[in-house]
């Protein structure tokens, strides 16, 4: 019997709040040292070397050089650094106009949550790329304009996950006990219901943070985020597009493994903070 | 029913209207100088001030944009949505052939895509915890992870550069007369871009149809069927399939944004004359007409797409018909979401991204 009943927690190393803890602190780590290192090399990273351009990857070169002898690696790095400092401040605004109007609309009264919901739907209803798309062009292409852009379009899911929590948390019976004792409304919000919604909060905003770095790198792929003289991912990746046919593989390669690693990180953080937050959500 | 079906079309077309605004305004306040991008920069230099100012008049720079906004609604339901500068064409004209080539395209991806999401979904539900299950996981949450766009390139380097097996875009092979080009090579160019499109949106219908599916095996009229001593696949075929295929409809008519969104970046790789390679040259080129009007028919897509997902809902759960009067245009699927009904998929909706 005993052997049944914790064979499957015995077969894991850690547990979970220990395994999701060593996540959130590698992610981090990597966050920090992606970043730091990044803005560090990021003067190398339009260095040309005509000596030694169109190399395979090798021990010196790891992620080869392009068809200007720019190093693969140093662009790659530096251009994660741009894609995840985009993204941080991307997934901060837009985590802050999830909680305003996530919870305006659930205690706002019954016009204020209509209207949210319906700014809602309206957001939903343009393909975000388009709507970047305009974005972008109605306020000029570059860093502002992606980091807007992004931030503008990915609050929707956060704000309507704010607004379930509050209205639960609504029902509960201490703050009826707050109502009853005089508390003002602006008060209960602070005291009683952020803290409610700081976790789901948390975990939302590090879901969101990979979903808006993936949308700025799709959007200066197409040509409307940052300027080319930047280095970024998207903008890599475009460059690549163009010598494709010359057999260079390395160039779409390693830029692109290289975010796809990063998002699938903070994914795992932020599923397995999930997974701690709220256990039967996510059973597995 | 048909008082739900009225309501619902009528709230798609109220946002469908605020959507058309909102557009508008968006690219009213572009800084690109209408006068000069639709004269060209040498001509606009050349220009006397006289000139201009008769152009900016012409160009309706000095209307309110309110008048503007009414002119150009009014224009577009009568179909005519203005000219393109870049393909200089009428938008609609640009817009009906370019639809077409992207509803093939779209309309390859959302069937192929739903159809593996739906197997691959039920083949992990169905054995929980084993290999094929993780396997199914471990593809979705990768792909999931994976940028659309990344995955394009690899896919052409791999199957167009390397093995040579696919052209490397465009609709039609180069060089040959449009009276030559046969339904087999329309078909030939479609194929990559589509697969492409479909592998990555597989992830979202697969997560969810895999809990649906674990959600029927526990239930109580499963547990009854396997004790009757049905085989497994059997009793899911005549027990479950049913309750599993609504859901997935469903939200695979609520993915159509995402399709497009993917369909977007596919395109460019692909240089794929669709929609969403208009919309970008359109972008890029400050085609102001061109733009607008496909981003409003992006929206008609979308909407059309949530509404058949919210009437399919009305139709299979009579609880959605009176209960969520408040949510629009998505309510349904967006109902589902709040009440955790689509389950761990909310993490993994950035296909949109093209991510």
């Amino acid at each position: 019997m005993d052997k049944v009943l914790f064979h499957a927690a015995k077969m894991r190393l850690f547990n979970n709040r220990l395994q999701t803890m060593i996540i959130m602190m590698v992610a981090l780590a990597i966050l920090a040292a992606v970043v730091i290192s990044g803005m560090l090399v990021m003067g190398n990273a339009q260095t040309t070397d005509f000596a030694s351009k169109n190399l395979a990857p090798s021990f010196a070169h790891p992620f080869g050089t392009d068809w200007m002898g720019r190093d693969m690696f140093i662009r790659t790095l530096s251009g994660l650094a741009m894609s995840m400092f985009v993204g941080l401040l991307a997934a901060t605004v837009s985590s802050l106009i999830a909680v305003g109007l996530g919870m305006a609309a659930a205690l706002g009264g019954k016009r204020m949550d209509a209207v949210i919901t319906w700014l809602i739907d309206l957001l939903m209803g343009l393909p975000h790329i388009i709507l970047l798309i305009l974005i972008a062009f109605a306020i000029g292409k570059g860093f502002w304009g992606v980091t807007i852009g992004v931030a503008v379009t990915h609050w929707p899911n956060l704000a309507r996950v704010i607004r379930a929590e509050v209205l639960q948390c609504k029902q509960s019976n201490y703050i009826a006990h707050a109502e009853k004792l005089g508390t003002s409304k602006l008060k209960i919000a602070w005291r009683h219901i952020t803290p409610y919604i700081i976790p789901q909060l948390l975990v939302g905003f590090v879901l969101l943070f990979p979903h808006a770095i993936l949308h700025e790198a799709a959007i200066t792929f197409l040509g409307f985020g940052l300027p080319p003289e930047q280095p970024a991912i998207g903008i890599i990746l475009s460059e690549a597009m163009g010598h494709l046919s010359t057999g260079m593989w390395w160039l779409a390669l390693f830029p692109g493994i290289a975010l796809v690693a990063i998002v699938l990180l903070f994914d795992l953080a932020g599923s397995s903070l999930r997974r701690l937050i709220d256990p039967h959500r996510s059973q597995d | 029913m048909i008082r739900f079906i009225t309501n619902n079309i009528a709230k798609c077309l109220l946002l469908l209207v605020a959507i058309s605004i909102i557009v508008f305004i968006l690219v009213s306040v572009s800084p690109v100088d209408p006068v000069q991008a639709n004269a060209g920069q040498t001509a606009y230099l050349n220009m006397s001030e006289a000139k201009r100012a008769q152009l900016a008049e012409y160009w309706g720079v000095n209307t309110p944009i309110w008048e503007r906004y009414a002119n150009w609604a009014k224009d577009f339901i009568h179909g005519d949505m203005g000219t393109s500068l870049r393909y200089n064409a009428p938008v609609s004209e640009v817009i009906a052939t370019r639809a077409l080539n992207s509803l093939a395209l779209m309309a390859s991806a959302w069937v192929i895509s739903g159809l593996l999401g739906f197997i691959s979904g039920i083949a992990a539900g169905m054995n929980r915890g084993r290999l094929i299950d993780k396997l199914v996981k471990g593809y979705c949450f990768v792909l999931a992870s994976s940028p659309t766009f990344w995955v394009a390139l690899i896919f052409l380097m791999i199957f167009s550069v390397s093995l040579d097996w696919f052209p490397i875009g465009f609709s039609v092979p180069l060089g040959v007369s449009a009276a030559n080009v046969t339904i087999f090579d329309h078909l030939r160019h479609l194929i990559l871009p589509a697969i492409t499109l479909s592998v990555v949106g597989v992830a979202n219908i697969a997560l969810h149809t895999r809990e649906k599916t674990i959600d029927v095996i526990e239930s109580d009229y499963f547990r009854f069927a396997l004790a009757r001593g049905e085989r497994p696949w059997r009793a899911l075929r005549k027990h479950g399939l049913r309750n599993l295929m609504m859901p997935a409809l469903t939200l695979q008519f609520a993915a159509i944004a995402e399709i497009f969104g993917g369909a977007v970046l596919v395109e460019q790789v692909f240089s794929y004359p669709g929609l969403g390679q208009a919309a970008v040259t359109a972008g890029l080129g400050g085609d102001v007409a061109l733009l607008a009007g496909i981003a409003v028919i992006s929206a008609l897509f979308v909407f059309t797409g949530n509404l058949i997902a919210n009437i399919l809902y009305g139709v299979v759960d009579p609880r959605i018909r009176g209960a969520r009067k408040m949510l629009g245009a998505s309510g349904a699927v967006g109902a589902a979401r709040d009440t955790g009904d689509t389950g761990s998929t909310d993490g993994i909706d950035k296909e949109q991204a093209g991510g």
